[in-house]
């Protein structure tokens, strides 16, 4: 990828390491298979063990639990990489990671930390996050899905989650749901749900025109069975919830890059090939416009990802900034993507290139992890101090 | 078994380069360098060979200046046990290179001792053959293929249209050709790991350099193709053009 504002002079050794071997993974093993997976609608479950070996799983937590132990820059050019690849590889590696894993790491007790995040790390035990549900999206505050407690202290489940990103390939699912009874969001608290507990079913969301190499189910939940120790102890209210978005939504900031800049690099090699009108179309002014306007974006995505990281290391992110990194990253890379296209011309629609895939995935990232237009309100509330949800 | 890898940093083979202002090299700015190709089939040998056995130690080591500390770490990160710097400005003659290499391993007490064929920027193919000469070790180039077993070992050259299959003694001298093994990717854990094996740098004894690069050039441009003309049509003023301006018919 062309580095046109050196950015590299400012990333430490180890971070132009870890992006060169996650680079190599996805140029060897993601590329050459990701178009054909995509075309039939499935995740290519046979890169999870070479992921886990990889150690892209959880990559920011601490080595003492399996992962690596990475600065959260290096996490970042992690996921600009797999996404580079494909968004729906990535967003296995997202939810698993900052989604199933991260809320053990953050919200469970030793015993389940030591008891899922090492398998977790190496691909073996697969998670997914259930938040969102049929009639509560962009606000999970509404929830209606409800866990209570018996008198022994096991919990009986009942609800359904939609939109769930691995949920019929996982092998437990974090689960979000209210608590006895209490319609408050107060009372939503995580579960560690196996995926082969009794009542427990997932159906895998058909006609997808997005995200097609990505594992997107329904998971219902009726009278689920769980036992004590399936409750995440330290998860308490929507913030916890909130907390696991934060960080995947940081993940999507650099990943949203390494869209476009697939998009970017196909359709700049593509200018310089294609002779029309006796010349490569890349000397036309138009075209040279369009990859101007691309180039442009990427530096200042990758400016701005590069700065969120560093505040990320230091303690001082806030999850108003990185609403702002994902609303212009994901928006600037679905504007590439459909760019790159129309440059190709007709080739442009094929899955054999990248950029109708990529155009096409995006629209998913677009809307997950909180919409644009949600990103949009938390950026007002912040400036104007009014809140727009309510 | 005790491995002694030398391996060396050029730029990424996907760059496109430029010869530098001075014209006595390549200019360096904005170019991405990594352990050479070949050498990291050197180190993929060599930690196959050290897994198989259930053991031993592969110690890297680069003749260069503080950039190639970059190189070493990425061999640790694969999983060689540290690391070796012969710390000096960048030499063309691989003698002198072979001296200082000679000069550290002799007394290392290695089995085998690996090196890429040639480097990917310069070609030269002279260390490691120069290496086993100082050393007075018996030297095998371009193997692709390499098997070792209780102070012997084989290894196979691909020739043109056929296979060599050679037998030598340990210790010995390998310099590595491609599919000896696909070089695996530092795993992220690996590269945190390779931050705490020690980096040894100490002084490059190269003796005399003889030799210098004077100028480096690149190869004239090709003047463009020229379209005569489409069909059967085109195909007499092609035969005059081959015969009497290209004179290869
Ligand atoms: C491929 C895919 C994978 C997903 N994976 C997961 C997952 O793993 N786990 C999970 O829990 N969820 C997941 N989701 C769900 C995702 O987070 C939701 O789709 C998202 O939060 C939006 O909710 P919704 O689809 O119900 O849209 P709605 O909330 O119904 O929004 C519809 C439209 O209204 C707009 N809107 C909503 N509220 C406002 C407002 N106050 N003011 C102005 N406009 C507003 C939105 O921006 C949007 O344009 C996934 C979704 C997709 C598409």
């Amino acid at each position: 990828m062309l580095d046109f504002y050196h950015i590299d002079s400012v990333l430490s050794e180890e971070e132009r390491a870890v992006r060169d071997s996650v680079r190599r993974f996805v140029d060897e093993r993601v590329l050459p298979l990701i178009g054909d997976a995509y075309v039939q609608g499935r995740f290519p479950k046979e890169l999870i063990p070479e992921m886990g070996e990889l150690g892209v799983f959880g990559a920011n937590l601490p080595e003492k639990y399996g992962c690596a132990g990475l600065n959260n820059v290096q996490y970042g050019l992690i996921m600009q990489e797999l996404e580079r690849g494909d968004s729906g590889v990535r967003s296995f590696a997202s939810v698993q990671g900052a989604l199933a894993m991260y809320p053990i790491y953050a919200f469970g007790s030793e015993e389940q930390k030591q008891k899922y995040l090492p398998k977790m790390a190496t691909g073996e035990i697969i998670g997914c996050f259930g938040l969102t549900e049929p009639d509560y999206g962009s606000n999970p505050s509404g929830m209606i899905t409800m866990a209570k407690e018996q008198p022994d202290g096991s919990w009986i489940l009942n609800g359904a989650k939609m939109w769930i990103t691995n949920g019929s390939t996982a092998h437990i699912a974090v689960v979000w749901a209210k608590t006895n009874g209490d319609p408050s969001d107060k009372s939503i608290r995580g579960f560690v749900v196996p995926t082969d507990s009794k009542g427990f079913t997932a159906k895998d969301q058909k006609g997808k025109l997005s995200l097609r190499a990505s594992d997107t189910s329904e998971l219902v939940f009726q009278d689920v069975h769980l036992p004590k120790d399936a409750i995440l102890p330290s998860s308490a209210g929507l913030k916890s919830p909130l907390m696991c978005l934060t960080q995947a939504r940081y993940g999507i900031s650099w990943g949203a890059m390494g869209a476009a800049m697939a998009c970017f690099e196909e359709a700049s090699s593509y200018a310089q090939q294609r002779v029309m009108f006796d010349k490569p179309i890349g000397g036309f002014q138009i075209q040279q416009v369009r990859l101007a306007d691309m180039l442009t974006e990427i530096v200042k995505a990758q400016l701005v990802c590069l700065h969120l990281g560093r505040l990320k290391d230091a303690g001082t992110m806030t999850p108003q900034q990185v609403s702002l990194a994902k609303r212009n990253n994901v928006s600037m890379a679905t504007d590439i993507a459909r760019e790159a296209r129309r440059l190709l011309g007709a080739n442009g629609i094929l899955a054999e290139y990248s950029a109708m895939r990529h155009m096409a995935n995006l629209e998913s990232v677009y809307t997950y992890e909180g919409t644009h237009d949600v990103h949009a309100l938390i950026l007002g509330q912040a400036i104007t101090g009014m809140n727009a949800f309510k | 078994m005790k491995i002694a890898v030398c391996i060396k940093r050029t730029p990424d083979s996907e760059s496109r380069f430029k010869v530098a202002a001075s014209a006595a090299g390549i200019d360096e700015t904005g170019l991405k360098f990594d352990l050479d190709d070949f050498a990291s089939y050197a180190v993929e040998a060599a930690l196959q060979i050290n897994e198989k056995g259930g053991g031993g130690e592969t110690v890297v080591y680069a003749v260069g200046p503080d950039s190639v500390q970059e190189s070493l770490r990425k061999a640790m990160s694969m999983g060689a046990d540290r690391a070796v710097q012969l710390k000096a400005d960048p030499v063309a003659d691989g003698i002198a290179v072979a001296r200082a290499l000679a000069a550290e391993l002799k007394s290392g007490g290695y089995d085998l001792v690996l090196f890429g064929k040639h480097s990917f920027d310069n070609s030269a193919g002279v260390v490691g053959t120069a290496t086993a000469e100082l050393l007075g070790l018996p030297c095998v180039t371009a193997a692709s293929e390499l098997n070792v077993s209780a102070g012997k070992g084989t290894a196979r050259r691909e020739l043109e249209g056929a296979a060599e299959l050679v037998e030598f003694p340990l210790p010995a001298v390998v310099t590595i050709d491609e599919g000896v093994a696909r070089p695996r990717y530092p795993s992220l854990k690996g590269i945190m790991a390779a931050k705490k094996k020690p980096l040894e740098s100490k002084p490059a004894q190269l003796g005399a350099v003889r030799v210098t690069i004077a100028r480096m050039e690149l190869p004239p441009e090709r003047p463009a193709g020229r379209i005569l003309g489409e069909g059967t049509a085109a195909i007499p003023e092609l035969v005059r053009l081959l015969q009497n301006e290209a004179k290869v018919l």
